[in-house]
């Protein structure tokens, strides 16, 4: 039995040793936590149980990662409990929102900010899409902002609350076609938003791609435009608000990816943003992800940092007339 | 009759095996306090990626009828609801255990949890078309009635005093502003960083519930713990039987309550069982026994919470739209499979669909035998000495609390709130009106301030929330409900003297 042992643990050092050879020590040596600050259950959530199951793979990161849920005041719980109690040594990770986090920061009232995290790397990104009934009379953008132009703050319209992408593309909208809308910000999410759209208490809402195209497969709601800079593959013939003659970007776009909190040792940083991207990139991620409509796109330590800066300056510019 | 012809695919040797491992398992995680059905269905989910849809859906489906179910466990046992589904059968079903008891009251909850459950999932089976419409049928304004209908049922839940009622459903609604608001933006009352997620209402239900009664069975000591074992009761399932049966008005209330509240995304079952027992007491001839271990009680609160759970998925599985957190992890674990739910589902994948209600049925019964076994054995539990029982309902809280979302600040929150409760039960208030208006305070509040910024912008205030007849119909039930109360109190003129309330929880303990 000893000798037994004894062989396994010579095999499993053989085996971490091989794995580590590049010089980055022998991180990690035990299984990883993911923070996530939403609920069980939510696109986040569901979306990080996906990219992170291959994660104990030899190629991947060799440890499995877990997910922890920190749900509350729209993230805000989870990320201030990863800028100021998590541990800075590797093994707590957490998912990361843009332009939720960002946005929120710029509000206020929350003990963090971009400069109190290190991205590694970005797996999604769930562009806002504008939405009505389907049986409304509203056809393209232009219609609506045209009812908006001749009711000044009478065009309802829903989205997940406030602070969050859908927030941020209706104030864009707001701006760019210089109209007063009414935006009503649900207490129950996208879900809730997207129901109040398709029962009709509202005239139209903001609400995320993934799932305002599985609402118009079942028949439920059109699909106007979409807040991004060009069109997705899930829905080809869908134009763009930029298309449409409205000048908006794709700051609303939910970029979603994971980080560590500030202060990280720099070999852990660079180990995890070499082999997570990959990770990211399995074909049974890829089609996990392909099958339950969520939009991947995969982003490099370097690529998140700058998206991240420029997020800073047009939430900050946006934001300020509020 | 689809549901019929793929009834078979039910007991396949691995699809059988699953749905009894969901069955036992949901039982078991039900019956651990803090683990709501939510939570429990969240972590089976990674479990279903390695099984096809199929399977993997008949897993979540047995696990989420049978934790509803299993909350009654820990409700009944330790006076710990595992959700607030499991709110009302504390009320009349720990009193029962508390008499020695405790094997009929787990056999009345479960017998009562599948007629509910099983007349709930032929609802789905059969109605869904309808019932979707119905779902779609309630805005802000409607939500907002139906939440001051909740709130009416304040005062009559706890049965010595209206006022007292009331005072601590109001604590419960202040306690529900704590947090940020999603709506307007604003922070409210974050006086420490434990609360600034608002206060949850799982660790709040544990600590308003159990700590009581944990400092209770310490206060007691050691001296009288002799005198104080309970000889427990064994209790014929034939009787336990016929008892539901016989019941036909506490059962009935129940079935119906649950099965059309379950229908409303958003309140469904976290009400259920509360507004159904109010109801069956208040039609009921025997009024006074509720609170003291009748069965009325627990039967109307089980077959409710048990009976939402298939209306519940109306609005998932037609309109794509989870009802209820729970729905919304199981439209995770749809989606994962690469199946959309929509109108379309039953015709797409009939395979997966009907399996998936089938094995709700069969689970139901599955349930009902496994409840109706391990109830006799549960029992016993009443047996344990005070104090053994005090630092184990303790280490549950304690484990529940931090479990709901791995936070010491919940377990801060849920031991306050108990201390706290401790001192208020002394003064003759009671836990169930506190909770509801913690529950109803976040419903109202929201729904009031969606309802007037849509109104605002469109038709204005009044006519929002006082046309149509589905308000109206809230409204009228909102003033019979009020009426009822006051013609209640006025009739019977109930007191209670600071004596009365000592000597009821003496009673009690």
């Amino acid at each position: 039995m000893k000798k037994w042992i004894a062989g396994a643990a010579l095999a499993l050092a053989a085996m971490t040793g091989t794995a580590f050879a590049d010089g980055h020590g022998d991180y990690p040596e035990r299984p990883i936590m993911l923070m996530v600050s939403y609920g069980a259950g939510g696109a986040t959530d569901f979306q990080a149980r996906i990219v992170t199951m291959t994660a104990g793979n030899e190629d991947a990161l060799g440890m499995p990662m877990a997910i922890v849920n920190k749900p509350g005041a729209g993230g805000r719980v989870g990320w201030n409990w990863f800028a100021t109690q998590a541990e800075a040594d590797g093994y707590t990770l957490g998912a990361y929102n843009i332009p939720h986090f960002i946005a929120q920061s710029i509000e206020g009232g929350v003990d963090y900010s971009a400069d109190s995290f290190e991205p590694i790397a970005n797996w999604g990104a769930d562009p806002a899409v504008f939405v009505v009934g389907a049986d409304s009379d509203f056809n393209s953008m232009d219609d609506v902002v045209n009812f908006a132009k001749s009711n000044p703050g009478g065009l309802t319209f829903s989205g997940a609350g406030l602070f969050v992408g859908h927030h941020i593309a209706a104030l864009q909208l707001e701006k760019a076609a210089g109209v007063k809308m009414a935006y009503i910000p649900n207490n129950a999410g996208g879900a809730g938003a997207m129901r109040a759209v398709i029962s009709g208490e509202v005239m139209g809402g903001v609400n995320n791609l993934s799932d305002a195209y599985r609402a118009q497969a079942a028949g439920n709601v059109k699909i106007l435009g979409v807040f991004d800079l060009e069109r997705n593959s899930f829905l080809p013939d869908v134009p763009t608000l930029m298309e449409q003659g409205y000048e908006i970007d794709n700051a609303s776009v939910n970029f979603r990816g994971v980080m560590v909190p500030k202060g990280t040792p720099q070999e852990v940083i660079d180990h995890l943003a070499a082999t997570v991207p990959a990770m990211f990139e399995n074909s049974r991620v890829q089609s996990r992800m392909e099958a339950g409509g969520s939009p991947m796109h995969i982003m490099t330590r370097d690529e998140v940092l700058a998206m991240w800066a420029a997020r800073q300056e047009t939430l900050e510019d946006l934001l300020a007339g509020l | 009759m689809e549901f019929l012809f793929y009834m078979g695919d039910v007991f396949t040797p691995v699809n059988f095996g699953l749905l009894l491992l969901g069955t036992i398992g949901g039982l078991i995680l039900g019956a651990t306090p803090g683990l709501s059905p939510t939570m429990a269905v969240a972590l089976l989910i990674p479990f279903t990626f390695k099984l096809e849809p199929q399977q993997g859906l008949i897993l979540l489906g047995a696990a989420y009828t049978s934790t509803v179910a299993g909350g009654a466990v820990s409700a009944i046992l330790l006076k710990i609801p595992g959700a607030p589904a499991n709110i009302a059968t504390t009320l009349d079903g720990h009193t029962m255990a508390q008499k020695g008891e405790g094997a009929r009251a787990l056999q009345l909850s479960f017998i009562a949890s599948a007629v509910g459950g099983v007349f709930g999932v032929l609802l789905l089976i059969f109605l869904t078309p309808i019932l979707a419409q119905w779902a779609l049928a309630f805005g802000p304004s409607h939500l907002f009635w139906l939440a001051i209908l909740g709130v009416t049922v304040i005062g009559t839940l706890d049965s010595s005093s209206v006022v007292k009622g009331l005072l601590s459903g109001c604590i419960g609604l202040w306690l529900a502003t704590i947090g940020f608001d999603d709506i307007m933006g604003a922070q409210r009352f974050i006086f420490h960083p434990s609360v600034a997620g608002g206060i949850n209402v799982i660790p709040a239900l544990i600590g308003l519930f159990a700590i009581p009664q944990v400092i209770t069975m310490f206060t007691k000591g050691r001296s009288s713990d002799d005198a104080e074992i309970i000889t427990v009761q064994r209790h014929p399932i034939r009787k336990a039987m016929a008892e539901v049966f016989s019941r036909k008005r506490a059962l009935s209330i129940g079935t119906a309550v649950g099965s059309i509240i379950g229908l409303i995304p958003g309140v469904g079952g976290q009400i259920a069982g509360l507004v159904a027992y109010d109801q069956s007491k208040k039609f009921s001839p025997e009024k006074d026994k509720f609170g003291t271990g009748h069965s009325e009680g627990v039967i109307a609160a089980e077959s409710a919470n048990n009976a939402m759970v298939g209306p519940s998925l109306v609005p998932l599985l037609t309109l794509s739209i989870p009802g209820s957190p729970t729905a919304a992890v199981l439209l995770g674990g749809l989606l994962i499979h690469g199946i959309f739910p929509g109108p379309d589902l039953f015709m797409n994948y009939p395979q997966v669909a009907w399996t998936f209600i089938d094995s709700m049925l069969i689970g139901q019964i599955l349930m009902c035998v496994f409840g109706l076994y391990i109830a006799g054995l549960a029992a016993n539990v009443a047996r344990i000495p005070h104090g053994v029982m005090a630092a184990l309902v303790l280490g549950l809280a304690v484990f529940g609390s931090y479990s709901v979302q791995n936070s010491m600040g919940d377990v801060y929150v849920m031991a306050t709130l108990g201390l706290a409760m401790y001192f208020l039960e002394r003064f003759g208030f009671s836990a169930a009106p506190l909770v509801l208006g913690l529950i109803l305070g976040p419903i109202a509040e929201a729904n009031f301030i969606q309802g007037s910024m849509i109104a605002n912008a469109t038709v204005g205030m009044g006519s929002y929330f006082f046309t149509g007849w589905l308000n109206w119909l809230l409204i009228v039930i909102v003033i019979a409900s009020v009426s009822y109360s006051v013609w209640m109190e006025i009739a019977q003129r109930r007191y209670t003297t600071k004596d009365d309330a000592v000597a009821k929880e003496e009673a009690l303990s």
